[in-house]
């Protein structure tokens, strides 16, 4: 540990431009003005909400399918039109489903959380 | 679930080199690869493809000239662009050939893989593209060790991008000189020498652009490839799946039982430990998180993620259609069968001619004539190359940005040194591929491509989601934590049925699961929470006060140099 951190506090500036961990450490008045700004953290708040939403009705509609395949085969051999059965609709449709679903966040994406972040950009400026 | 099944489908790969190998307990036994007679029109396509991206490689060597350009195309790659690589990235022979193969064999078994290697995308999509894209420049690594000590977390990022693009290079490798012999009627040793040599070609001269560029042309042959086959089949069935599905349930030995959940899924743990790696194994496959530092802002990764989703889904689906194309078309035509000794009767699976991994060749010929064969053999082999040369950039680069330049370096280089390192580490890793493609010809290696995933889900991803997303994240937690996933995941497969039983002649696997996942990856969270929450180091407490700088770029991308910018 001892090691490391001398080794931290004697590293030179990085090439491409990044900033020192120890520059960081002093408190940023121009971070701070980002991270308290109201529209900052609708923005988050509203984006990471959202994102975890979906992402959970994505890990219960793919582990429901696999489940279904696990416990209970019957069902999905049920016929819904003349051969197709009901594992093949529910297989196409988680793969729709992930589609949708990307496509759902992007929307959403390039219409609330794009207009956010430019008026974020715009108080910043001010 | 039989082990053969689920890797075999992970690798065309896999399949072939166990059949070379491992008579198969389940399923179908391929018999030993045999050399086909030259065929000339797929060389013929083959290096027309090849003189191409040649051309392409040489353009894009003019152009690159800093280090961006090397590792991420300058930036200046746009969403569509970018959603054709990431495709083709993942588009490999074996999800072409493979899994076609075992929709062929299983009908409905097949749809398994295609749905668990489509469902990581979204999650990429949620959790990790737009903040990759606003704290990094050129690898993961540098996510990761945004506001962690350098030195540590490099070390272990690129320990994993190492490891696991060593995995997944020897199963193209070996894959590809398999394919070959099948395809060209090449002996073994010259292919795996193409391979490795047009790879160094392409990442050492033309880095990223080349890349990049012999990536979408690859996706766009293979995606134009299988549409028409897909196409050419619901043709004949007045494009009507039912009516496809109908006649494929008649003609195949199984019957009605390929429309439903068959052998492949008995034990619920091994199918969900499946699931999870490869759904957390994609947001942490190195050669994919790099393709999110090529274009210009969040919004453009958001896109590609996006459309690459569509294309892939859209991918598996074609698949689909040709393996039931397959069933159809192919089961009561003798000529593509080796006969038995009465010359007339034939195992419409055991029996197809190159073993059902070569199924959408042979579908090939016979909705589009021996040209269109040759295509789609030159197809094949493209994707091969086209996935080894974006492994081998994602290792390159991991070797001279993450360990050299950061680590041994200290940062105390210069660009060109390190890009000339990089293209260094891409010729020595090109010449380790080609050995190790040679050394492990007759190794069952159909557990690679899989262990790949696993460690990727719980080495790569564990570290760089904790370090965007959780606040109290230390390096000592990420370190150990990837270490401990990293380790865990290799050790429980070496020790399951595929290594210790198949490989190294055991009675008994000691891990009774093929996929270490389920396990693995809750360990390496579970070691980065613990370990983080009893470091309470100064060092600590300065990277948990670090996290607020990086918070607001990771959500805003104020203060994210744009990767060209400099």
């Amino acid at each position: 540990m001892t090691t490391t951190q001398t080794l931290g506090a004697t590293r030179p500036l990085q090439p491409h431009g990044k900033p020192d961990l120890d520059a960081i450490d002093l408190p940023d008045p121009a971070l701070q003005r980002v991270a308290s700004n109201p529209t900052f953290q609708t923005l988050v708040r509203e984006r990471t909400r959202f994102g975890w939403v979906l992402t959970i009705l994505m890990l219960i509609v793919y582990f429901g399918f696999i489940g279904l395949i696990a416990f209970d085969k019957p069902l999905l051999a049920t016929k819904i039109a003349g051969t197709a059965s009901l594992g093949l609709f529910l297989g196409v449709g988680v793969i729709l489903f992930a589609f949708i679903l990307t496509g759902i966040y992007v929307v959403r994406a390039n219409t609330r959380f794009d207009s956010l972040a430019a008026e974020l950009a715009r108080s910043l400026a001010r | 679930m039989s082990r053969n099944h689920i890797l075999g489908a992970l690798g065309a790969v896999g399949i072939l080199a166990i059949a070379a190998t491992v008579a198969m307990a389940a399923g179908p036994d391929l018999g030993p690869v045999t050399q086909q007679a030259t065929n000339w029109p797929a060389i013929g396509m083959f290096l027309f493809f090849v003189l191409f991206t040649l051309g392409i490689t040489y353009k894009a060597a003019m152009g690159t000239k800093s280090a961006s350009d090397f590792y991420a195309a300058g930036g200046g790659i746009s969403a569509g662009t970018n959603s054709l690589a990431i495709a083709g990235d993942y588009m490999s022979a074996a999800s072409f050939l493979g899994i076609s193969g075992l929709v062929y064999t299983s009908g409905f078994d097949g749809l398994i893989y295609s749905t668990g290697f489509l469902v990581g995308w979204p999650i990429v999509l949620f959790l990790i593209a737009e903040r990759l894209r606003n704290l990094g420049k050129f690898t993961f690594a540098d996510v990761a060790s945004f506001r962690l000590d350098q030195t540590s977390i490099r070390i272990i990022s690129a320990t994993g991008t190492l490891v696991v693009v060593a995995f997944y290079l020897i199963a193209q490798m070996v894959g590809a000189g398999k394919l070959i012999q099948l395809l060209f009627g090449l002996p073994y040793l010259y292919a795996v020498v193409i391979v490795g040599a047009l790879m160094i070609i392409y990442v050492a001269f033309g880095g990223m652009k080349a890349t990049t560029w012999v990536q979408v042309i690859k996706a766009c042959l293979l995606l134009g490839g299988a549409t028409f086959m897909a196409g050419a089949v619901l043709y004949q069935y007045g494009f009507s799946p039912e009516k496809l599905f109908a006649a494929s349930v008649q003609t195949h030995p199984k019957g009605d039982a390929i429309m439903a959940p068959g052998a492949l899924v008995t034990n619920p743990i091994d199918s969900i430990s499946l699931g999870v790696g490869l759904m957390f194994g994609t947001a942490g496959l190195p050669h994919i998180l790099m393709r999110f530092f090529t274009v210009s802002d969040a919004q453009a990764a958001r896109k590609s993620v996006f459309y690459a989703t569509g294309l892939i889904g859209y991918f598996y689906i074609l698949t689909f259609i040709i393996g039931f194309g397959g069933i159809a078309l192919l089961m009561s035509d003798p000529s593509y069968f080796k006969l038995g000794a009465d010359g007339t009767t034939y195992d419409k699976i055991k029996d197809m001619i190159g073993g059902t991994n070569m199924v959408a060749v042979n579908l090939a010929n016979a909705v589009g004539g021996p040209y269109f064969l040759g295509f789609i053999s030159a197809v094949a082999f493209a994707t091969i190359l086209a996935v080894v040369a974006g492994l081998t950039l994602a290792g390159a680069s991991a070797v001279s940005h993450d360990l050299y330049a950061m680590v041994i370096a200290r940062g105390r280089t210069t660009e060109a040194a390190e890009i000339r390192l990089s293209k260094v580490s891409a010729v020595g890793i090109g010449i380790v591929a080609i050995i190790l493609g040679y050394i492990f010809e007759n190794q069952n290696v159909a557990f690679m491509v899989g262990l790949a995933f696993s460690v990727a889900a719980s080495c790569n991803f564990p570290v760089l989601a904790m370090s965007i997303l959780w606040r109290d994240t230390t390096t000592w937690g990420a370190l150990l934590g990837g270490l401990v996933g990293l380790i865990a995941a290799v050790v429980m497969v070496v020790l399951s049925d595929a290594v210790w039983v198949k490989t190294f002649g055991h009675p008994a696997a000691l891990f009774p699961y093929a996929n270490p996942a389920l396990f693995s990856m809750p360990l390496a969270f579970l070691t980065i929470v613990v370990v983080s929450k009893l470091d309470n180091t100064r060092r600590a407490q300065r990277e948990r006060a670090a996290f607020d700088a990086q918070f607001v770029r990771s959500e805003t991308g104020i203060g994210a140099s744009g990767a060209h910018a400099h």
